[in-house]
């Protein structure tokens, strides 16, 4: 299934390419990367990241090398909500290790995991920048901080509400 | 005394109106009047030293920068804050981000580029917003963009955001990245004074090295380093986090003690629910670690304190480093093979792969670990894990390498006994809060 960006995304892609010199479009792979994704439904396949290629024009391979060298780009399916919880030494300090497998007692899925009805991913990360909040996971855009195994059932069950499942 | 956060507490501060109305882009007035030259003097005058970790000069960095004729030349903005136990760059530009955009265009000007950067790691993606929105207000009261105060000076600032990869906060890494490629460092040299992005003359600077030219052109660069001790001038960002009562950041002229940044009550508010203190990480995760005992006081027995030579007093063997301001802290029950396992964990996901020693040693390091950790491990590990990691260090095209042997080696030195607990008592070594007591601060434990 191939993709193609709506008018209003191809003005912000545009936008972005315009910020770079002449000639040195490749520039804004990154920042059109993360609108693909979050246009694709949270992961990049090989025709989006084919598509992107032919935006800025350049050769696929050089989409490809980028997108698996980056966390941030999941090159598999994800659930509509990822958990991305560190578990990096601050945050380890701070029981970070509890949160984890509070989750995944919780939600009965492992590191990577996606719950069968598609909703929530568990992916462990590396230090988020937030060691002083610990601990902490990212949701989409935000971050959660200072995670409490009742935060954790209250952000799962907010998740649940926002997607319309009952339980 | 307060320089970066002194307005950090004023409601709605992030808005351009308050922000000016509290002195903000004076900076920029005054600095606008002088020769670019003239503000690289007063940078270099003001003895500022890069906040991002190295703690390098600044105003010898920029002098570095070259100027062949008809080059352009960019600032970018190193906001790509990953090493564990640094959240400061985060905060300044969350709660004062026009600090960030003064200091910038401050800083554009004395180097001559109309076209600067601020590369942010990827998962502060609201923060993308934040900044955008300060320099949108910047530019539409005529501090960005063309002709800038009539003086024919034109500058634009974007931010990139980048997408979860440590070894971009590199500088080499990052202009890669900035490129649009994956975030693999360069060799050096040349260095990227010389040929940077699209190989330009260009300049990476901090977030917070980049906030501190605006205090130091307010104050004049004189005034600036009579702030501080000896080498260490002016004022530092200090995120503090792990076992203390207040977690936070919190801003130093490098005259405190380290112990009373941790136990007085202005600062960390010492350790929580009445336990000891037991070791600390003073300068984020890649700086080695120190145990109690030689953290309040250097080997020669002298007080040590919050500035770059105190901490770094007595080397390796018995010192550690100021970094990046990532102080973590540790109670008396914290396991240190368990710590420095989810640190080697963290440079063997974050290491680029194009150096051997780096990405097999990491790797091996992890492995060697969670072996240990986890009561599998054997008396000549410990000594593979010191040989692996002497074999990593020095050997890598970026500093990577060193900052993943480092913590591991700190930890080995001063906490051997622990590692060996683990092979000897592998049952309990799997329990995850253990901490060997004799490391921890002998003394009655402050009231708090």
């Amino acid at each position: 299934m191939s993709i193609s960006f709506s008018e209003a995304k191809r003005k912000e892609v545009n936008d972005i390419i315009a910020r770079y010199p002449d000639g040195k479009q490749k520039g804004a792979l990154i920042p059109i990367l993360h609108v693909a994704q979050e246009e694709n439904g949270g992961w990049l396949d090989i025709p989006t990241m084919d598509y992107v290629a032919n935006l800025l024009n350049i050769l696929p391979i050089e989409v490809y090398e980028v997108a698996t060298f980056y966390t941030m780009f999941n090159m598999k399916p994800v659930g509509k909500y990822v958990f991305e919880v560190c578990r990096t030494g601050p945050c380890m300090l701070n029981g970070s290790d509890d949160i984890i497998q509070y989750i995944k007692d919780k939600l009965s899925i492992t590191e990577g995991e996606t719950t069968p009805d598609g909703l929530f991913t568990l992916k462990p990360a590396e230090c988020l920048g937030a060691c002083g909040y610990a601990p902490m996971m990212q949701l989409g855009k935000f971050y959660k901080e200072h995670l409490t195994k009742e935060k954790v059932d209250q952000i799962i069950e907010d998740c649940r509400k926002n997607a319309g499942v009952n339980n | 005394m307060k320089l970066l956060l002194e307005n950090a507490h004023i409601e709605g501060i992030r808005n351009y109106d308050i922000y000016r109305k509290h002195g903000g882009y004076r900076a920029v007035e005054k600095a606008l009047k002088l020769t670019p030259d003239e503000v690289v003097e007063e940078v270099k005058k003001s003895g500022l030293r890069g906040r991002g970790g190295a703690g390098f000069p600044t105003g010898m960095k920029w002098s570095f920068l070259a100027k062949p004729e008809g080059v352009p030349r960019h600032l970018v903005c190193n906001a790509d804050e990953s090493e564990p136990g640094t959240f400061k760059d985060r905060y300044l530009m969350e709660f004062l981000p026009h600090l960030l955009i003064e200091g910038l265009i401050v800083s554009s000007y004395a180097l001559g580029s109309n076209l600067t950067f601020i590369y942010i790691r990827g998962e502060y993606a609201w923060i993308v917003d934040i900044l955008e929105q300060a320099i949108a207000e910047a530019k539409n009261n005529g501090w960005l963009g063309k002709n800038i105060l009539g003086t024919g000076f034109d500058c634009e600032i974007y931010v990139q955001r980048g997408a979860g990869a440590y070894i971009c906060g590199e500088e080499t890494a990052l202009i890669e990245s900035l490129e649009g490629k994956r975030g693999n460092p360069r060799i050096k040299p040349p260095f990227p004074a010389v040929q940077g992005l699209w190989m330009r003359p260009t300049v990476v600077n901090n977030v917070e090295t980049i906030a501190a030219v605006v205090p130091i052109i307010n104050l004049s660069g004189e005034e600036y380093a009579k702030i501080g001790v000896g080498r260490s001038t002016g004022t530092k960002l200090i995120s503090a986090c792990g076992n203390i009562n207040k977690p936070g950041i919190y801003e130093i002229t490098m005259t405190e003690s380290v112990e009373e940044f941790i136990y007085s009550d202005e600062y960390c508010g010492g350790i929580p629910k009445g336990k000891r203190l037991k070791a600390c990480i003073p300068g984020g995760s890649s700086v080695p670690i120190v145990p109690t005992n030689l953290l309040f006081k250097t080997a020669k027995g002298e007080t040590r304190y919050m500035n770059y030579e105190s901490l770094s007093d007595g080397g390796f063997a018995t010192g550690t480093m100021m970094g990046s301001g990532g102080f973590i802290v540790f109670d008396e029950d914290q396991c240190i093979v368990r710590h420095t396992w989810t640190l080697a964990r963290f440079y063997a996901h974050e290491s680029c792969g194009q150096c051997s020693p780096c990405r097999e040693g990491t790797g091996w390091m992890y492995r060697i670990l969670k072996n240990l950790e986890h009561g599998k491990g054997k008396m000549s590990d410990i000594d593979l894990l010191w040989d692996v990691q002497r074999k990593i260090e020095g050997n890598t095209i970026c500093p990577l390498g060193d900052a993943a042997a480092w913590p591991v080696a700190a930890a080995i030195r001063h906490f051997r006994d622990e590692f060996e607990w683990h092979v000897t008592h592998a049952d309990e070594a799997q329990k995850r809060n253990f901490g060997l007591a004799h490391y921890a601060d002998p003394r009655p434990v402050p009231a708090s």
